[in-house]
């Protein structure tokens, strides 16, 4: 019944788009089959599908480290600060060697992100560990810091000296070294996306089959027999933070050095809040959360070939996705949960 | 690996060769920055594009997509409008740029246009208007009709455009009115209603009774008409559903006559790539109409002005003119080249505080 949920959602997400796009006037059929259909078997498949690797990466790379969190109970909101974090030190650190041409260059990239992302979200778990503060407030306010920190760099000591005095910085992309290159040429592989693969074969194998996997499930389905068992709960709360903020930050690291190419002031499109979603979507589960980022990566890209194509508003489609969610809590709480009407009884 | 990439170049070729030739109808796509709806940039982008269509009839067929994020997402859009056979590429946003080559460089038979940015290849042109003209008309009226002295500035991102418009309301109200002063507010934003509405707000709290702004909504306007006793500008567009007050004039930029030259040259193969920067003078930055909120006199002078920018007579930028940091900029009846005004990234004498770093 799990497992059959997301499906059923994803049909009344289809149901009841399909009337919204009839209501605007638009071919309901063709209007879903474009979303759906088009970016994987249609005409264009071969540049749509590598695409779907591009934007589904970094959302499976952040739902993972979010899962592990979410898991045991443990809210980190911030993924998208860390995300911007993570990119900042990962493009800051290729920028302090430009022009050099070394093959260490990608690997610092790789390190100094994921250590920035790991860092920013050791701010919210040190305060809770350490005075008890609230971890949703404290990673989500960060967002906004890392927002402004972001603006500063693209302003200030991150700006292209050759760029006329326009904010952003030097594209990666022109630079080989720190370029994050497709690994097949036209197969939209870059090595976030085999990071992503990585960290859900990790991240399944943690969970099944390690002890830290079992503390994390443990904690977050009964607390107090976790306590019980030996879990060392602040311990456990700077793991998961930090492992989701590492893994947010490498995101923010491939995002920059691959397909944004450099650090401008609107770098951050929403994927650490999506990521949330994408989290959910695919129950908290490693596999799950591969389909769902594929699944939200289709949405996206078949979305924009829908308004191009057919004239749908962007407004339909962020609805259209808005459901697709609705329905799958919806039907969450119809698979837990009889509704009874009438007078409660008492028990 | 030569195989995949062999293979998408042949389907690449073979999307272009199918986009160019199998159809007759001149396909044009818009890339926008923000929804069509939002009464201002993205909305007058696409009057252009439906003055296209009506211009062009059955002979063009347009496509849009909007609020398209700046980077990676619309690099795939544009790509996916030259995969689709679109032979002219309209992007119309400055953060467009860097993704507007790389697409450009794929489809070399694909015409790409990019607004406000300043990378051109073979097939990319750039343009540009000349909204800092417009500017030096709102910044006469508002320095002639401000009692507290105090004049609220919306700014969008600390790009060159942006500074140029500040310096040259700038320039002018303190011309009629020495005592003016700017206060000036970051928003980081081409286009969100809250984060404008809020910083009018601010703005109006810290006394000012002129909101001029470089942010798309119509939010200021409301803020200001709420707030009374407060004058704005229209922005991009007319905004004339807050006329007579606080809306006492606007900006308009009129992108329908480029976007239909534009068109018309890719329909006769006399396309080719270049850098416009257009202002009053061929129309595309229009005034819009002066309400009554504004005395008879002081209208009269703004037209006046605009007529002079219009010819040519007057530059916004003629000197005696120094920098912030006091240093001359230029010397007594000297203009600012282009060059300079194009990468504008200093305040001059007068303005307080500091351009973001």
């Amino acid at each position: 019944m799990a497992l059959a949920t997301p499906v059923l959602a994803v049909l009344a997400t289809m149901v009841f788009g399909g009337l919204l796009f009839a209501v605007l006037g638009k071919d309901p059929l063709q209007s879903i089959l474009t979303i759906f259909w088009q970016p994987l078997f249609g005409e264009f498949a071969f540049y749509y599908r590598p695409q779907l690797l591009v934007k589904g990466a970094p959302l499976v790379l952040i739902a993972m480290g979010l899962a592990l969190g979410f898991r045991a109970g443990i809210w980190n909101i911030g993924a998208e600060g860390q995300y911007i974090i993570g990119a900042i030190c990962g493009a800051a650190a290729a920028l302090a060697f430009y022009p050099l041409e070394a093959w260490w260059i990608f690997p610092l990239m790789v390190i100094c992100g994921g250590l920035g992302g790991f860092l920013w979200a050791m701010i919210p778990g040190l305060l809770k560990v350490k005075f008890g503060t609230n971890e949703i407030l404290v990673s989500l306010m960060l967002v906004y810091v890392a927002e402004q920190l972001l603006s500063s760099m693209s302003l200030g000591l991150l700006k292209n000296p050759e760029g006329y005095g326009f904010p952003g910085s030097r594209n990666l992309q022109q630079y080989a070294s720190a370029h994050n290159a497709e690994i097949i040429a036209g197969s939209g592989m870059h090595w976030g996306v085999l990071a992503a693969l990585i960290a859900v074969i990790f991240a399944y194998v943690l969970l099944t089959r390690h002890r830290l996997g079992f503390a994390i499930r443990v904690t977050g389905e009964a607390p107090r027999a976790a306590k019980f068992g030996g879990v060392n709960p602040a311990r456990l709360v700077l793991f998961c933070l930090g492992a989701s903020g590492m893994l947010a930050g490498l995101a923010g690291m491939f995002e920059v050095a691959g397909p944004a190419g450099q650090i401008t002031i609107d770098f951050n499109v929403g994927y650490g809040f999506t990521a949330i979603i994408v989290a959910f979507l695919g129950r908290l589960h490693p596999i799950g959360i591969l389909l769902a980022g594929a699944l939200m990566a289709l949405t996206y890209i078949g979305g924009d070939i829908a308004q191009s194509q057919l004239g749908l508003p962007a407004a339909a489609i962020q609805v259209f996705q808005g459901m697709l969610l609705f329905f799958l809590l919806a039907l969450d709480v119809l698979t837990n949960y009889r509704l009874r009407f009438g007078a409660a009884e008492v028990a | 690996m030569t195989f995949t990439k062999l293979m998408a170049t042949a389907a690449l070729t073979l999307g272009l060769a199918t986009g160019a030739f199998a159809q007759d109808k001149t396909k044009v796509g818009f890339v926008f920055v923000g929804p069509v709806g939002d009464g201002g940039w993205t909305y007058e982008h696409n009057q252009g594009r439906l003055a296209v269509e009506e211009e062009f009839g059955d002979k063009v067929e347009t496509v849009y997509v909007e609020s398209v994020a700046e980077g990676p997402d619309s690099e795939r859009v544009m790509t996916q409008m030259a995969l689709d056979g679109a032979d002219l590429i309209f992007t119309t946003s400055f953060g467009y740029m860097d993704p507007t080559i790389n697409v450009a460089a794929k489809f070399p038979n694909v015409k790409f246009e990019h607004a406000t940015g300043y990378k051109r290849a073979d097939n990319v042109s750039t343009y540009s208007a000349r909204f800092y003209e417009g500017r030096a008309i709102q910044g006469h009226i508002a320095g002639s009709m401000t009692k507290s002295n105090i004049i609220g500035y919306i700014g969008s991102f600390p790009i060159p455009e942006v500074i140029r418009g500040i310096n040259s309301a700038y320039i002018h109200a303190k011309k009629v009115n020495p005592d003016v002063q700017f206060k000036i507010i970051w928003a980081y934003t081409w286009f969100d209603p809250a984060k404008e509405a809020d910083a009018a707000k601010v703005l109006i709290e810290q006394g000012a009774d002129v909101i001029l702004q470089h942010t798309d909504s119509t939010a200021p306007q409301a803020a200001a008409q709420k707030a009374g006793n407060v004058i704005t500008f229209g922005q991009a567009s007319d905004m004339a559903q807050y006329a007579p007050m606080p809306r006492v004039s606007s900006i308009i930029d009129n992108w329908a006559p480029y976007y239909i030259a534009r068109t018309k040259a890719v329909m006769d193969g006399t396309w080719t790539s270049t850098d416009t920067w257009d202002g009053i003078g061929p129309g595309m930055v229009g005034i819009g109409e002066i309400s009554d909120a504004v005395p008879a006199e002081v209208k009269a002078e703004a037209l006046e002005m605009k007529d002079k920018i219009a010819s040519g007579e007057y530059h916004p930028f003629t000197g005696p003119l120094k920098k912030q940091d006091g240093s001359d900029w230029l010397a007594e009846g000297e203009t600012a080249d282009d060059g300079t005004l194009a990468g504008m990234n200093f305040y001059v004498e007068g303005i307080e505080g500091d351009i973001p770093q």
